[in-house]
């Protein structure tokens, strides 16, 4: 297991995920470290966003699913019987591949969170749309037109203004599922540096099809292959000295 | 590009191909253009023949009285009286008082099967609820003269019970498959995206709903209310059953009434062509004209507005 100094942030033991009769995941045991960044990687289909999927339980909306084992945060089970889903989703906030504004205004975006959870007091409301734009490397470009609506901006714009709307409601950690593949090399770069930075405050685990990718943002890489679990180990060491052959095989480029 | 030669004798050819593509698209746009144009050109014709019909009578009798007065009695021995003020007001009660009543429940049914209905039922419950939108008007005027009539009297002790509630509750039942369909569609068409981003910061489904996909579903929505109301408005054989056709001022939803496109269907076979009275029942499809247009004009303004804020698209 990775570097034991760190905190466990998320544990999942022997969990797997059936879509019907289909078992989309098979016994996925891993530890996600507190403030690091986590890459999940895999060819199309290997589970990777199934799994991701599950820690914030997104997998609940589509019908005829199933889990099997235990997904821990902070010691519980989150597929226990009176576990609060809205509660859960607020700890665990998501990032989608494609960016997904609401038809509403910049502000209104950032601050729907906020307001869904209840908090009435405008200028706290307004404090933390700053703050949660500044985190997400927003703020300079917007700050102008708070009150424009979202769709007007650049994809690159776009993601990381659902960025700063997940980062709004202050969740433990931030889960990116392909959050660059749509964007263009200056947009992903600049993705790529925000999840630098935002993992000092929070705990990031990113689905990514790029290899390269995977291995400039992340601290740890866990490799899948047929909804399994095939390794999982530091970064720099899946990608220079990976223990299994699937995992050369994949990061060299042989298949996938 | 390689292995097209520049000075190929075929360029010729393809230099015509492109004309008569041109030309082609020329034509259709025209036939598009044409098409537009015959419906405006419609639009015209019936305005101005409700005007020029009408206007012997709007010449005879004072404007003030049209509209300011309540009582209308074109064929007194002693004196006519043409104030159509009772009937504009009894119109917009009627379809108002249906608007009430079917827009929450069509908006709410149509949440319920875009949003929270298994497929099973929503497959099952829409045909079934879009199936009510094909009963004739005659039919459901029927049912309003004997069964709910009858009902609503015994209930508020109002006469026979064909007043102004009675023709609301039909034309509610007569517009709510409109406004159920058409908003359901709208609400169905609102990308899962925006729904799971919403779900994935901690809203509940009723939150999702209530502040996002109905939101993003409003001018299908908007444009579900405008089709129930003009259908509510221009609804002429049911309000004439069930609505016990007293031309006065109404004073309560207990009142009978009796409204505009009831008014002009009553009295049309009866009068003298060419009379003031004739006349004056085209000033008021005139007026019922001058209303429809009022609310989809209003109705556009505000789309357009919900448009704007929610930005580009």
């Amino acid at each position: 297991m990775p570097n034991p100094t760190n905190h466990i942030e998320l544990v999942t033991r022997d969990f797997s995920f059936y879509y019907g009769d289909f078992r989309a995941l098979t016994s996925i045991s891993m530890d996600v470290e507190r403030n690091r960044v986590t890459a999940f990687i895999g060819p199309s289909g290997c589970g990777k966003s199934t799994f991701l999927r599950s820690l914030n339980r997104m997998n609940d909306i589509i019908p005829g699913t199933r889990v099997e084992g235990k997904v821990l945060l902070g010691g519980v089970d989150i597929y226990g019987k009176d576990v609060d889903v809205v509660d859960l989703r607020r700890k665990v906030g998501m990032v989608f591949q494609k960016s997904n504004p609401f038809p509403k205004s910049i502000f209104d975006n950032v601050a729907y969170g906020l307001r869904i959870h209840g908090e009435r007091n405008p200028s706290a409301v307004a404090q933390r749309v700053e703050e949660s734009l500044r985190a997400a490397a927003l703020w300079n470009e917007v700050k102008d037109r708070l009150d424009k609506s979202a769709l007007d901006l650049s994809g690159g714009q776009q993601q990381r203004l659902c960025i700063a709307r997940a980062l709004a409601v202050k969740p433990e950690i931030v889960l990116m599922d392909e959050p660059a593949s749509a964007l263009d090399p200056l947009a992903t770069q600049k993705i790529e540096e925000l999840i630098f930075e935002l993992k000092k405050e929070y705990t990031i685990i990113i689905v990514t099809h790029n290899m390269q990718q995977a291995a400039r943002v992340s601290d740890a890489t866990a490799f899948f292959y047929l909804g399994e679990l095939v390794e999982f180990d530091e970064t720099k060491k899946i990608f220079t000295n990976p223990k299994e052959k699937k995992t050369e095989d994949y990061i060299t480029g042989r298949f996938g | 590009m390689e292995g097209v030669n520049v000075d190929n004798p075929q360029s010729a050819g393809i230099g015509r191909v492109r004309a008569w593509r041109r030309f082609r698209e020329k034509a259709i746009e025209t036939f598009f253009l044409a098409n537009g144009l015959f419906a405006v050109l419609v639009l015209l014709a019936i305005f101005s023949m409700l005007f020029t019909e009408g206007w012997p009578a709007l010449k005879r009798v004072p404007f003030g009285e049209w509209v300011m007065s309540t009582e209308w009695d074109p064929t007194s021995p002693v004196r006519e009286s043409y104030g159509i003020l009772a009937l504009i007001v009894s119109t917009l009660m009627v379809s108002i008082g249906a608007l009430i009543l079917a827009v929450p429940l069509g908006i709410a049914c149509a949440a319920y099967i875009a949003d929270v209905a298994p497929a099973r039922v929503r497959e099952i419950v829409k045909p079934v609820i879009e199936i009510l939108a094909g009963i004739p008007s005659v039919v459901v005027g029927f049912f309003g003269l004997v069964v709910l009539g009858p009902l609503l009297a015994k209930a508020f002790h109002a006469g026979n019970g064909l007043n102004g509630v009675n023709g609301s509750i039909l034309l509610a039942v007569m517009a709510l498959p409109t406004i159920m369909s058409v908003s359901e569609d709208a609400i169905v068409s609102v990308p899962q995206e925006l729904k799971n981003a919403s779900l994935a910061l901690g809203a509940t489904r009723w939150q999702t709903l209530m502040r996002v996909t109905l939101p993003a579903a409003l001018s299908g929505i908007v444009a579900s209310v405008m089709l129930g109301m003009g259908r509510a408005i221009g609804e002429t054989m049911t309000v004439l059953m069930a609505c016990g056709n007293a031309p006065a001022m109404p004073h309560s939803f207990l009142d009978p009434v009796r409204t505009m496109t009831a008014t002009i269907a009553i009295e049309l076979g009866e009068t003298v062509q060419g009379s003031t009275h004739f006349h004056s029942l085209f000033v008021i499809a005139f007026f019922l004209f001058l209303m429809t247009f009022a609310v989809n004009l209003v109705s556009d303004i505000i789309l357009q507005r919900v448009r704007k804020r929610m930005g580009g698209a």
